[in-house]
């Protein structure tokens, strides 16, 4: 059959980066030339992810639509298929299908100052649009990133932060939750939520996109808030348990919404409406 | 381009054994044990005629229980894909089905076919063609009139059959319908004008449907999911048997580096369910699994199909081990 | 069944439970309970038309909640009742258990070693319904056999429901739901339904009260509940246990002492 929404695409792994602990980064090329030239996709995206022999994982589109010829994406080993794929090499081939989901609308957040907060593993859905971000860094005002982990060696995209912490044209502000510093540890000691209070960003024509694990997320929309930033302008991701990530196997129902379709991008707004299902 | 005909028992015999013979997959309702099931048939003989609802419901004829997605073969860093055929789908007919069976159609194609289309289930449908039994009976457990069905409900059929004297009225609702009804339109004679309705068992309704759903739209946190949920063991029995039950697993058949990737029916009823890797369980007990089966079909999938998720065959109720009875809990938020 | 009402009013008025699992009527025959205020004991019944097991509702953790309950349990719940408390899932402060006997007493088990007692000295209830199929079973070939089995298990469609009924079935994780590795495939086909059928009954090596609760919950009408009670049988012939005992002592099959005939692992 021609269109078989569950056939991945089959990616060669380029190139493998060991980011922290138990995390890798993993960049795929397109087996197949057409799909290599003609693929494209929006930042926010997620695709479903191929161990042969095990199964998919769903991880976000980590790389920029803005970088042509590869799709990147981060993982950490948690269960069966990302332990599966963790023990792949530099050549092995793996699949790809997608991208699903909605995206992050960036068209609406031209000439606006966009604030992003991210905390560990959460950071791949977001470089996706940093990178976006700054590629088409002419569209967008003040550009702040608050990144944090449990500890030094947990911070991914070491050598990203670097680059961007090396920008003018881009605030980043890393921060270690207390007691996972180092002595030569020069960022932030403190959770995320709170070292976003002590920056304390105006609300004023800026966008927030927070990513996180539930329980960052839960502690620093309150700070959000406080500051004065309305629901309409916070942006998440959300993740749940998913199979075919194109709506039919219902896994992902948060209410009458699937994270799937309708999001994985939410706002703050779209949040409060739906119940505490994910 | 309803077109009306008669057929005698005998006739219609001989036009399903003439189908058969054409090579078409027969499924019709058997006895298995004590049960009445769908099952493939060589003979029409042995089809039931005389039973109320049959165990499972006809959705395994385009959505079975197990499914091939693809198949892989590793070498060592190459992997080889291999696409299910869509020509090795034989032409199908169930035959017997009810009204409310061949309404449950409608909810699936919804869900298979939004935004992307599920090919694997389109082939398989436009595969088969339904010939549907119209109800002259009912049991305590049907409630078809309550959710916009009805005894003699044409939707979803590609022919319905009403029993009239030693025969039946046969409606031909569809192109499918009238080809099949073309492989010995012998069989068929003129409409003899029997009154459809004068032989439909009379089933009143038993909820008013747009109650109901307005009841569970404010419902969310009330407590009756709790108590209404407290019997409910956590199978599989009521979405399995449903016609309209879509959630399916994705597994992996792996044998060495050669495999399968196949689907599978679940059920939101399943603990495992929504769990995610990290022990996180969005809906971790069973009350909130409950309101979730409810919800999705009176409220979810109306909102965002435009079509209810439940034709009242009644089926989850007779197969429950604990005597859930869906019936029951939509009249008791009705009231 | 009057002066079961009773207690279960005295009960819950009282305070000292919370909660008594019983049945009542339902739509064509009794189904489970849950009474936690007293005006609404008069709702529950007693006979033999209540099947079911209803022992397996104690280890639902959501439902007990930490709650002191009162349960309504037939014979072979009984039994369950005793293995749970065996495999240390019950506690008895926590667990105030009723029976009606055949002559309708109604008793009320003060300890643990009373169960037993009672289910020496209490007539087993006879199940006719099976003994042809049975008798036809074990009249076949073991080829024959094996060709019913694996026809009847080809039907089942994995909905677990045969697991969800069953008191014993109380792990938070069960084998088919582990998949690294995965050992049991968890799709319906002829070869993964004799999968699960057979480790489901080995499981219950020992530990089956043969109430039948998984076959009467089966959907599609597969006599399942003959697979465990001839395990119950094996273990009869095999260990010289019969079900009364086996309830209360160490697993069959886990257990090891220095002088069984097996020399496998010495």
């Amino acid at each position: 059959m021609d269109s078989n929404i569950y056939l991945p695409h089959l990616m060669t792994i380029e190139k493998i980066t060991q980011e922290a602990p138990g995390v890798k980064t993993f960049r795929l090329k397109f087996q197949d030339g057409q799909t290599a030239s003609s693929f494209s996709f929006k930042a926010g995206q997620f695709g479903e992810y191929s161990a042969f022999g095990e199964g998919e994982s769903t991880f976000c589109i980590a790389s920029s639509p803005t970088r042509k010829g590869y799709i990147e994406c981060t993982f950490r080993e948690a269960g069966k298929v990302t332990s599966s794929l963790a023990r792949l090499e530099e050549g092995d081939t793996m699949g790809f299908r997608g991208p699903f989901g909605n995206t992050f609308p960036m068209d609406q957040w031209k000439g606006k100052n966009l604030l992003f907060i991210a905390g560990g593993i959460a950071l791949p859905p977001m470089r996706c649009v940093i990178w976006n971000s700054l590629d088409t860094r002419e569209s967008f005002k003040d550009i702040t990133i608050v990144y944090g982990a449990r500890s030094v060696v947990d911070l991914v995209y070491k050598h990203e932060l670097e680059e961007w912490n090396l920008r003018e044209d881009v605030r980043l502000v890393t921060t270690v939750d207390p007691g996972g510093d180092t002595p030569d540890w020069k960022g932030e000691v403190g959770f995320v939520p709170s070292v976003v209070e002590k920056l304390s960003p105006s609300p004023e024509n800026t966008i927030a996109i927070v990513c996180g694990p539930p329980v960052m997320i839960k502690f620093t929309f309150p700070v959000l808030h406080k500051l004065g930033f309305a629901p309409e302008n916070i942006y998440t991701t959300l993740e749940n348990r998913m199979k075919c990530g194109v709506g039919k196997c219902g896994r992902c129902n948060v209410g009458k919404l699937y994270v799937c379709k309708d999001g994985p991008v939410f706002t703050g707004a779209q949040l409060q409406e739906l119940p505490a299902e994910y | 381009m309803m077109e009306k005909r008669y057929i005698s028992l005998i006739s219609l015999k001989r036009w399903l054994e003439k189908l058969n013979n054409d090579g078409k997959h027969i499924y019709a309702p058997v006895h298995k044990g004590e049960k009445i099931d769908f099952g493939r048939i060589s003979s029409t003989d042995e089809i039931s005629f005389d039973h109320v609802q049959t165990t499972q419901s006809a959705k395994s004829v385009a959505f079975p229980r197990t499914e091939v997605l693809f198949s892989y073969e590793k070498e060592k860093h190459n992997v080889r894909l291999g696409n299910p055929a869509s020509d090795s789908i034989p032409e199908s007919v169930v035959f017997g089905l009810h009204p409310c069976d061949a309404a449950g159609f409608d909810p699936l194609s919804a869900i298979f076919n939004w935004d992307y289309k599920d090919e694997l289930y389109n082939a398989r449908k436009e595969h088969t063609t339904l010939v549907s039994i119209s109800c002259t009976k009912s049991d305590e457990y049907c409630f078809c009139t309550s959710v916009n069905g009805g005894p003699g409900n044409t939707t979803g059929s590609d022919i319905l059959l009403t029993p009239v004297e030693e025969g039946f009225l046969a409606e031909i609702l569809t192109e499918k319908g009238e080809t099949l009804m073309k492989a010995d339109e012998t069989c068929f004679e003129p409409d003899r004008g029997s009154v459809k309705e004068d032989y439909l068992v009379k089933l009143p309704k038993k909820f008013d449907l747009k109650t109901v759903q307005q009841r569970l739209n404010s419902a969310f946190e009330s407590p009756v999911w709790k108590a209404q949920s407290q019997r409910c063991i956590g199978c599989g029995a009521c979405a399995f048997v449903c016609p309209t039950c879509a959630c399916f697993d994705i597994q992996e058949d792996a044998h060495g580096d050669k495999g399968k990737r196949l689907r599978c029916w679940d059920s939101c009823g399943f603990t495992l369910f929504t769990q995610h890797t990290s022990g996180h369980n969005p809906r971790e007990t069973q009350s909130q699994r409950w309101r979730q089966r409810l919800l999705h079909k009176f409220s979810y999938m109306p909102d965002r199909l435009s079509v209810v998720g439940c034709t009242g065959c009644g089926r989850c109720s007779r197969a429950c081990p604990v005597d859930m009875n869906l019936l029951e809990h939509l009249i008791s938020l009705n009231n | 069944m009057d002066e079961l009402r009773k207690k279960a009013t005295e009960l819950l008025q009282s305070g000292d439970v919370q909660m008594v699992i019983g049945y009542e009527k339902g739509t064509k025959g009794p189904r489970p309970c849950f009474i936690s205020v007293p005006e609404e004991a008069h709702k529950l019944i007693f006979d033999e038309q209540c099947t079911g097991n209803l022992a397996v509702y104690l280890t639902h953790k959501d439902l007990i909640a930490g709650q002191k309950v009162a349960i309504t349990a037939s014979y072979f719940a009984l039994r369950s009742i005793l293995r749970l408390f065996t495999e240390n899932q019950l506690q008895a402060d926590r667990l105030v258990v009723l029976t009606v006997s055949v002559d309708k007493q109604l008793i009320v088990f003060t300890a643990v070693d009373d169960i037993a007692a009672y289910l020496q000295s209490a007539p087993v209830p006879k199940r006719e319904d099976d003994a042809a199929l049975i008798a036809r079973l074990e009249a076949i070939s073991r080829e024959e056999r094996w060709a019913f089995w694996t026809e009847e298990l080809s039907k089942c469609f994995k909905c677990y429901a045969c697991r969800a009924a069953c008191p014993m079935c109380y792990c938070n994780k069960c084998i088919v739901e582990e998949n690294r590795p995965q050992w049991i495939q968890p799709w319906a086909s002829t070869l993964a339904n004799v999968e699960w059928h057979i480790n489901r009954a080995m499981h219950m090596t020992g530990r089956c009260s043969d109430c039948g609760a998984c076959g009467a919950a089966c959907p599609l009408g597969l006599p399942i509940h003959l697979l465990t009670r001839r395990i119950v049988q094996e273990v009869q012939e095999n260990f010289g246990i019969g079900a009364n005992e086996a309830v209360q002592k160490d697993n069959v099959l886990s257990t090891f002492k220095p002088e069984d005939k097996e020399n496998f692992i010495r």
